[in-house]
């Protein structure tokens, strides 16, 4: 029994036949966090109540009772979901002391399914950033190896699913944060199309965006989380009513006949590094191999794609970072005496105390382009090209099935190496942008290895709600990927 | 188009007044959440996540709040937008936790609308820009140095209604208050409670030279919590804004604050560094579509309003002009009336009744116009009818309708029980009357001589007599008739 490589399936067939409790795998993977974390610092917050869920598993079972499609599942969940009476940090000073006093809507149909939360994972400040190095609780760290970054915003989730000190993570994806992550760590992450899973609890970056998936191990295990995580919520205006599948019983892994295009902007594009486009063309040949017709499509917005997405998700954060101002949310400044203190300067000293470097850059940009007078021309624009985009997206998809892409142009940086540069920190998001900007599912998949044995996904976009198809072409590359049995060097 | 007839002016200038009026919505939960919206909870017990902001929580569209809009906006005579959309209006406060309202900006669920009124007997238009649908803040309490915030009320539905400034006079803006009042609570969605805060109006004045086509200067004047504040209000600010000007002084922009202890306005804040709320539109509401069979569905719901019921008095029961605005005022009166004229075939009679004995004693019952068709009412219109058709059957006289009246308060037979078990039927019997008269005709000789001689004034004397005789109950119609023939002989 291989608890350390379980699939989702094999843990689940083993606690049904008695070979293993919940509660023993739980304590294997909480001896696993307490070991490795330290070298990755992947969790912010190691939860006292694992083994207590895990053995109510255990009694359901033992009682008979039917139980949930990830029961006893050990999850970690990004510190950006709201899980009951568990810390919710954003990764932020400014949420450092706040437990909320309910589940984000994926949390709570994470526990109806008798999955266990073992604790919440790190991620750059609100979301914002690609290394995870805006951590108000420090940088995560790249197991394959820890001088390079995990990736972000979800970097503690691809961190701690890499080194497997948990079974499953969740991140969430606003402009590519799972994704990047996902390719820098070697591990499946998907974005589902917008509206696909209720945003309720998530703590709110670019409302537009944001989307939460599954950032696990293999194709299979995306599958069934998807099931679980999917669906329209009552708490959730935009939450879509497409039924969910059975995503995991219906993988089809054959790709005979099918279209798989590469999008011509971003195939030509030289900022692609020379290991990135050896995986990236052998996963196009393998695709051939496999019977898939490549085709060529062209999605000439997507050349605009990183200025819409900081204009559009800068100017909602804005709004949405408002809250935390030290009324009711938010780290409040240790005034002396508030007599004599006006509101704008209570707000000021809370508000430069609390939010990080990079924070308040995204709130002064989006504060900026929300002004009267530049509305018109950031906000308003951006919206208008973002439609174009949508609808050139829609006639693409009328070519393929699925659009194969790197998800990154380079394999994962070094801790440090970028921070003063954020333009060049900013372009790492240009292939995974306008999958958000458009709500299309969009999906990582380790495929290849560097020359410095640092993973490396391929990007695949399918339309709206074709989640399946996404999972399918994935299932059939996961064959052949050169990662699949390679091992991060902290594991 | 404004269709003042009259010009009004001060001292050579001229108001122009703008009223924006809040409109509670009176639906059962809030906005965005399903938290209650009841008047009279402990502090912070109407909340959730999404009333209080929290970080996570998302806004969803109460339907019920969307039907209610859609209504008060037909009844205002608006159009309703197919599309409209929910925007955030940004500014921070501690009694807003997100750091936003969510508002409609330039996509409102009703516009272009049109209201119609009385002004000293001159109908007067005011167009009505906009409604627009926004949750309310929180509630500061403010204690030495600390501030309390309660957020029952954050949340709240609240639907905007905004006039042209086309208004001239305090009357003319008090009218409006009380017609937008009167709209909304015909058609059911606010109780329009001034003092409670349900109804808020706020007014925007300014004046001008009289002929200058450019607007002045405006102020908004908040915290009017009756109608007659209103006006009261505005007739202050007008008079402060021509003193400053005439002495030179600058108006600013600003919102003043009006205290009726001292019946004047007071700065909060000036407008000069105007606020850039960064509206956009909220990307956690999809827009709002409406489907014409819903707003043919709110519509059969609309009740006949105050200004065409008014007008069907006027045409259909020959009820003056200002009785039938009074009538119109509430829907529970209008309804009332109507029963009590239509069960007594007598709609003037009706009408009088009412306006003048009934409501009286009624308010002084401490009950309220929601009442007047339930069983908390003792004179109920069906026992008010009755009185009215033993006055016109000829049962009891007019002056003895007004003893039974009293009764009825109190008493809980019927009138014409009442009256038989009182005693109170009018005598109508000629015979016995005249018997009566020639009685007193004959103990009285000087003053038939009086007035026979012309001084036909003493009349009233013998009636007196003739009532006292009968206790009230003589029909004076046919003592009437008897008495000028027989004094007369």
């Amino acid at each position: 029994m291989d608890i350390l490589n379980f699939s989702f399936t094999e843990a689940q067939a083993a606690l049904k036949n008695k070979k293993i409790s919940a509660k023993e795998m739980v304590q294997f993977y909480l001896n696993r966090i307490e070991k490795i974390n330290p070298q990755l610092n992947a969790f912010l917050h190691i939860d006292q109540s694992a083994l207590k869920q895990a053995e109510a598993v255990d009694q359901k079972i033992a009682r008979g009772e039917n139980v949930g499609l990830l029961a006893g599942i050990p999850f970690g969940i990004k510190d950006l979901l709201c899980v009951k009476n568990m810390p919710t940090t954003a990764a932020s000073k400014m949420l450092k002391n706040f437990v909320p006093p309910y589940d984000a809507t994926v949390v709570k149909k994470l526990k109806m399914a008798d999955v266990i939360i073992m604790g919440k994972l790190n991620l750059d400040e609100f979301a914002m950033g690609s290394s995870n190095e805006n951590s108000h609780f420090g940088s995560c760290k790249n197991p394959w190896n820890t001088d390079y970054v995990p990736g972000g915003s979800s970097g503690g989730s691809a961190a701690a699913q890499a080194a497997r000190l948990v079974m499953g993570t969740i991140g969430t994806d606003t402009g590519g944060s799972i994704r990047q992550p996902s390719s820098f760590c070697g591990v499946v992450g998907i974005k589902p199309t917008y509206g696909r899973v209720s945003r309720y609890g998530i703590v709110a970056f670019a409302s537009s965006l944001d989307q939460a998936g599954p950032m696990v191990s293999s194709v299979k295990d995306a599958a069934l989380t998807l099931e679980v995580i999917c669906g329209q919520d009552a708490n959730d205006g935009t939450s879509s009513n497409k039924p969910v599948e059975d995503f995991s019983q219906k993988i089809n892994t054959s790709v005979k006949g099918l279209k798989i295009a590469v999008m011509k902007e971003f195939h030509n594009s030289d900022l692609i590094d020379s290991d990135i486009r050896k995986t990236y063309e052998s996963a196009i040949d393998s695709l051939k191999k496999l019977g898939a017709e490549i085709v060529e499509v062209s999605v000439p917005m997507t050349k605009y794609a990183v200025s819409m997405y900081y204009l559009i998700s800068a100017s909602e954060a804005s709004s949405n970072l408002a809250r935390y101002d030290g009324v009711k949310y938010g780290h409040r400044s240790d005034f002396k005496d508030l007599s004599s203190l006006s509101l704008d300067e209570f707000y000021s000293a809370n508000r430069s105390e609390g939010f990080g470097k990079e924070v308040k850059r995204r709130i002064i940009l989006g504060t900026f382009c929300l002004s009267s007078g530049y509305f018109d021309a950031y906000y308003k624009k951006a919206s208008q090209v973002r439609r174009l985009l949508k609808n050139q997206f829609d006639d693409a998809f009328k070519k393929c099935d699925v659009i194969l892409s790197p998800v990154t142009t380079t394999p994962a940086f070094k801790i440090g190496s970028r921070v003063y540069d954020p333009l060049r920190m900013y372009l790492n998001d240009v292939f995974t942008t306008s999958t958000n900007l458009a709500g299309l599912p969009g999906m990582s998949l380790p495929y290849g290895l560097s020359k410095d044995r640092l993973p490396i996904g391929v990007q695949l976009t399918a339309h709206h709600f074709q989640e399946q198809k996404l999972l399918n072409v994935a299932a059939a590359l996961e064959e052949t990927s050169l990662v699949k049995n390679e091992k991060p060097h902290v594991y | 188009m404004s269709t003042n007839t009259e010009n009004i002016f001060y001292r050579g200038y001229e108001a122009v007044i703008g009223i924006e009026v809040h409109v509670q919505l009176k639906t059962q939960s809030k906005i965005f959440s399903a938290d209650s919206t009841t008047f009279d909870a402990g502090d912070n017990e109407n909340t959730s996540p999404v009333s209080v902001g929290m970080p996570g929580a998302l806004p969803v569209i109460n339907k019920a709040v969307i039907n209610y809009a859609i209504k008060a906006g037909l009844a205002l005579g608006c159009k309703i937008r197919e599309k409209s959309v929910f925007s955030r209006k940004n500014y921070f406060y501690p009694d807003l936790p997100k750091g936003y309202q969510i508002s409609q900006y330039d996509e409102p669920i009703c516009e272009h609308g049109e209201v119609e009124f009385d002004v000293n007997g001159k109908t007067k238009k005011v167009r009505i820009t906009r409604a627009h649908l926004e949750e309310d803040a929180g509630k500061s309490n403010h204690l030495g140095q600390y501030t309390l915030i309660n957020y029952n009320r954050s949340g709240v539905p609240l639907l905007e209604v905004v006039s042209e400034p086309e208004m001239h006079s305090p009357q003319e803006a008090a009218e409006y208050c009380r017609t937008i009042r009167s709209i909304v609570r015909y058609v059911n969605v606010c109780d329009g409670n001034l003092e409670e805060g349900s109804l808020r109006c706020d007014c925007n004045v300014s004046v001008r030279k009289i002929g200058e086509k450019k607007l002045g200067t405006k102020v908004e004047l908040k915290n009017i919590n009756s109608f007659r504040f209103v006006e009261k209000a505005i007739e202050f600010e007008i008079q402060r804004q021509i003193d400053a000007i005439d002495n030179n002084e600058k108006i600013i922009q600003e919102t003043r604050l009006y205290d009726s202890d001292k019946n004047r306005t007071v700065s909060m804040r000036t407008k000069e560094n105007a606020q850039d709320y960064r509206y956009f539109p909220d990307p956690d509401i999809l827009p709002i579509i409406i489907e014409s069979s819903l707003i043919q569905k709110m519509k059969s719901e609309i009740p006949e309003l105050p200004l065409a019921r008014a007008k069907k008095y006027i045409e259909a029961y020959a009820i003056s002009k200002d009785e039938a605005r009074q009538l119109t005022e509430d829907l529970e009166l209008a309804s009332f009336f109507e029963k009590v004229g239509k069960l007594s075939s007598d709609y003037k009679a009706a009408a009088s009744w009412i306006l003048v004995e009934f409501l009286k004693d009624y308010f002084e019952k401490s009950l309220t116009l929601n009442d007047l068709n339930s069983l908390k009412n003792p004179v109920s219109a069906e026992r008010l009818a009755e009185l009215i058709s033993l006055i016109n059957k000829g049962t009891i006289s007019g002056k003895i309708a007004k003893k039974v009246f009293k009764d009825m308060w109190t008493n809980a037979k019927s009138p014409t029980e009442i009256v038989s078990s009182q005693g109170l039927v009018q005598v109508s019997d000629v015979g016995e009357i005249e018997k009566i008269i020639s009685q007193i005709i004959a103990t009285n000789p000087s003053q038939v001589a009086e007035y026979k001689s012309g001084k036909t004034k003493v009349i009233a004397f013998f009636i007196g007599a003739i009532m006292k005789e009968t206790k009230g109950k003589a029909n004076p119609n046919i003592v009437n008739e008897i008495l000028t023939r027989k004094l007369s002989e």
